[in-house]
């Protein structure tokens, strides 16, 4: 992964010493709450329900054992043994108190981290494919580009007041595995006739209040123009996006308000001034980049391991993990192992300070020394020897990271919702932990089979809810908590839109809700057909005959 | 006298900013004594008589077009552009286009909602006056307030004040 050289430490320092002033000032009283807000929120701090909630960001969802060992230490010292993975591979801490935010910014610095820009109206954190340099489908390796965006947007002078918050994510295999639809700027590596690297460049995708996908504003851009072409989007964005309305603030109300041909027309007009610029892309910085990003020292090993085979034959119980959470590696004998952060007694996405220690000192036995976080909420091991998957397992599963259901439907994306966000309308872990214990029968899980539900306690969609199979948004009727059901949601190569499929439910109903929407896919599914193809193939009604009665679907005939 | 950031150092400033209330038709001009700058609708409409007073200047609202100040450049020795709010980051690529595509080698001064913790940006856009509301800072506060200008020594990405990006500037080491 990525190694700072003296450059990247200096502007980590920097910023360490300058939030430590920016605090000091405003505990001094010489910075007023509006003038510290966004300046905090850039650091990637909110203030919350109980405390400051910090927002360390994880480039790309890539980290060093001692960069996890950090975060326990932190979880441990500063907050109360816990720690939150975001559905933007990021890691968040709910408990720590603004005066003592600059020591850890210096403690995270040491270990070559920061919360840049993990908040605010600027540039947020480059997403990715957290199986990125290990997936069989992958064509080109993101994480350099990443790595090359990220820096040109750090501190970006132009770029640090844009009318609304700005996501990037960028994908390079088969499959989407970044949600680019769903981004600001998604950006799709791809090869044109002659063999070189460029972008699919998609523009004003995103969840929120207004969920809209991504739309092509140019199906090849070079690689060397990568920047200077993401430059012409944002002044674009940064000059005529709507600052008016903080719901209309985002790209994709301009893209949609001017059309995309017409945005098109005016980045290209302004990409002419920047194209061949300084901030066109070298040859020389893309392969210095690159070689942060080699492959490791893999052993040559068979394609199966017998011993693997074997550990599965006779223990069911690893079996079933090796099933569900053990995913293909490009390379023969080695395994991408999804850690679950889903266990029930858990809020999603949650790890204790013990926990991130062991997964450290795993990822050093058994993964070169690295850690991936999804926007799943799951951390991933990606480099295991088949060889030594059943001792992993066995870790994982004493220590509580081994919950067998990647994928399923208790694998929920999860916002952390009313009990931590001042911004959520409703709770959203204590649906998720309902809707868990429902569903605790393993062989019930595994006959559902593929499935995704995520819960967002507020139009934020923090919890990707508008692009879950089953999607759960929290509302908030008359200071009561009511949560909305959409169905048909999906992301990656087929991103849908979820549709909402009638009034909204009490949390007590949520278990109730889910079981009669399961129970439909099951009475009305094919042979061999996901929950999400079954939704697509008859529609919504004979879900909302489940969950309602033939009432729902009388009363808008009525009307129609 | 009023204080102005202006290339790095804390100086006097007696530039007035001229703002038309709702009364004030842009053709009625009265200009105050002194160096001044005018609101682009006052510019407009009085071009001519303007345009060889090396005391005027012009100040763009946020909402307003660098474009259309462009062909006027060359009779101007400065432009103002206001930050209604700091959040509002419009003047930054205003700033930037004044410098990078229309080639402005006159004073650029940030007016308006401007804040220390954005010198720094500011800067990098092309500002090389900056000038905080009147008692927003103390004389010595605005002196302190210089060292965030140097916030980070050393950028990643060009801008105007380093038209160069850090990989074409520095051999990193792989």
């Amino acid at each position: 992964m990525y190694r700072y050289d003296s450059y990247d430490q200096k502007i980590v320092d920097e910023r360490v010493a300058q939030f430590r002033d920016q605090t000091r000032r405003y505990l001094a009283g010489e910075l007023t709450d509006d003038e510290f807000r966004p300046l905090r929120l850039q650091n990637g701090l909110y203030i919350q329900r109980h405390a400051p909630m910090l927002r360390v960001a994880v480039p790309y969802g890539l980290l060093s054992s001692t960069q996890v060992r950090t975060l326990a230490h932190i979880a441990r010292t500063h907050d109360k043994g816990y720690a939150h993975i975001t559905t933007r591979q990021n890691v968040q801490f709910n408990w720590p108190e603004l005066k003592v935010v600059p020591e850890i910014l210096a403690e995270l610095a040491k270990v070559e981290m920061h919360a840049i820009q993990t908040s605010g109206a600027c540039i947020r954190n480059i997403t990715s494919d957290p199986f990125a340099g290990v997936a069989g489908d992958e064509y080109i390796d993101p994480r350099p580009w990443c790595e090359v965006l990220r820096q040109w947007s750090t501190f970006h002078p132009e770029f640090a007041f844009l009318p609304r918050k700005f996501k990037i994510a960028v994908n390079g295999a088969n499959q989407d595995r970044a949600v680019i639809q769903c981004h600001d700027i998604g950006l799709e590596l791809k090869r044109d006739a002659a063999g070189e690297i460029g972008f699919r460049v998609l523009v004003g995708g995103g969840m929120g209040r207004t969920p809209i996908i991504g739309s092509e504003i140019t199906d090849f851009v070079p690689w060397q123009h990568i920047i200077t072409y993401c430059e012409a989007i944002l002044r674009v964005y940064n000059r005529y996006g709507r600052r008016d309305n903080l719901y209309k603030a985002r790209i994709k109300i301009l893209v949609k308000a001017l059309g995309v041909a017409e945005f098109k027309r005016q980045v290209e007009e302004e990409w002419a001034f920047g194209k061949g610029g300084p901030n066109t892309l070298t040859e020389a910085e893309v392969a210095r980049v690159a070689t942060h990003f080699t492959t490791p020292a893999y052993a040559q090993l068979p394609a199966e391991d017998a011993a693997y085979a074997a550990q599965r034959a006779a223990n069911p119980a690893f079996a079933a993990w090796a099933r569900r959470n053990v995913l293909a590696h490009k390379v023969p004998g080695y395994a991408i192992v999804v850690l679950s952060l889903k266990d029930p007694s858990r809020a999603p996405g949650d790890i204790t300070d013990a926990q991130l220690d062991q997964v450290a000192d795993w990822a050093d036995a058994y993964s070169f020394g690295e850690v991936r976080a999804t926007h799943e909420q799951n951390l991933v091991l990606a480099d295991v020897r088949q060889s030594d998957l059943f001792a992993v397992w066995e870790k994982a599963r004493a220590a509580g990271l081994a919950t067998p259901t990647f994928g399923l439907l208790t694998d929920i994306i999860c916002c952390p919702g009313g009990d931590f966000c001042a911004l959520a309308n409703a709770k959203s872990i204590p649906i998720a932990n309902a809707i868990q214990a429902r569903f605790d029968d393993l062989d019930y899980l595994y006959d559902i089979g593929d499935i995704e539900l995520n819960i967002s306690g507020c139009m934020n969609s923090c919890g990707h809810h508008h692009v879950g199979h089953i999607g759960i948004l929290g509302v908030d009727k008359n200071g009561s908590e009511w949560y909305q059901v959409s169905l048909g949601g999906s992301q990656g190569n087929d991103t849908s839109i979820g549709k909402v499929i009638g009034r909204s439910f009490a949390a007590a109903e949520m278990p109730d809700v889910i079981t009669n929407i399961i129970d439909v896919y099951r009475a009305q599914r094919l042979e061999g057909e996901r929950f999400i193809e079954t939704v697509r193939r008859i529609g919504l009604d004979p879900f909302k005959i489940g969950v309602y009665g033939d009432a729902a679907i009388i009363e808008r005939k009525q009307h129609a | 006298m009023p204080k102005l950031i202006k290339n790095g150092r804390v100086i006097d400033d007696a530039a007035q900013i001229l703002v038309l209330d709702e009364t004030q038709a842009p053709e009625a001009l009265s200009l105050p004594e002194g160096p001044v700058f005018v609101p682009l609708a006052v510019w407009q409409a009085h071009k001519g008589i303007l345009a060889d007073n090396k005391a005027i200047g012009v100040w763009l609202d946020s909402h307003e077009s660098v474009e259309d100040l462009a062909e006027d450049l060359d009779s101007l020795s400065a432009v103002a552009l206001n930050f209604p709010k700091f959040t509002d980051g419009r003047a930054y690529s205003g700033a930037a286009l004044l410098r990078t595509r229309y080639g402005f080698k006159g004073e650029i001064r940030a007016i308006g909602d401007v804040l220390r913790d954005q010198f720094f940006f500011m800067q990098r856009c092309g500002f090389d006056a900056i000038q905080p509301k009147t008692g927003k800072y103390s004389d010595a506060q605005l002196e302190e307030a210089l060292a965030s200008l140097k916030d980070f020594s050393t950028p990643y990405q060009a801008a105007v004040d380093q038209p160069e990006p850090l990989f074409r500037r520095a051999q990193r080491a792989a």
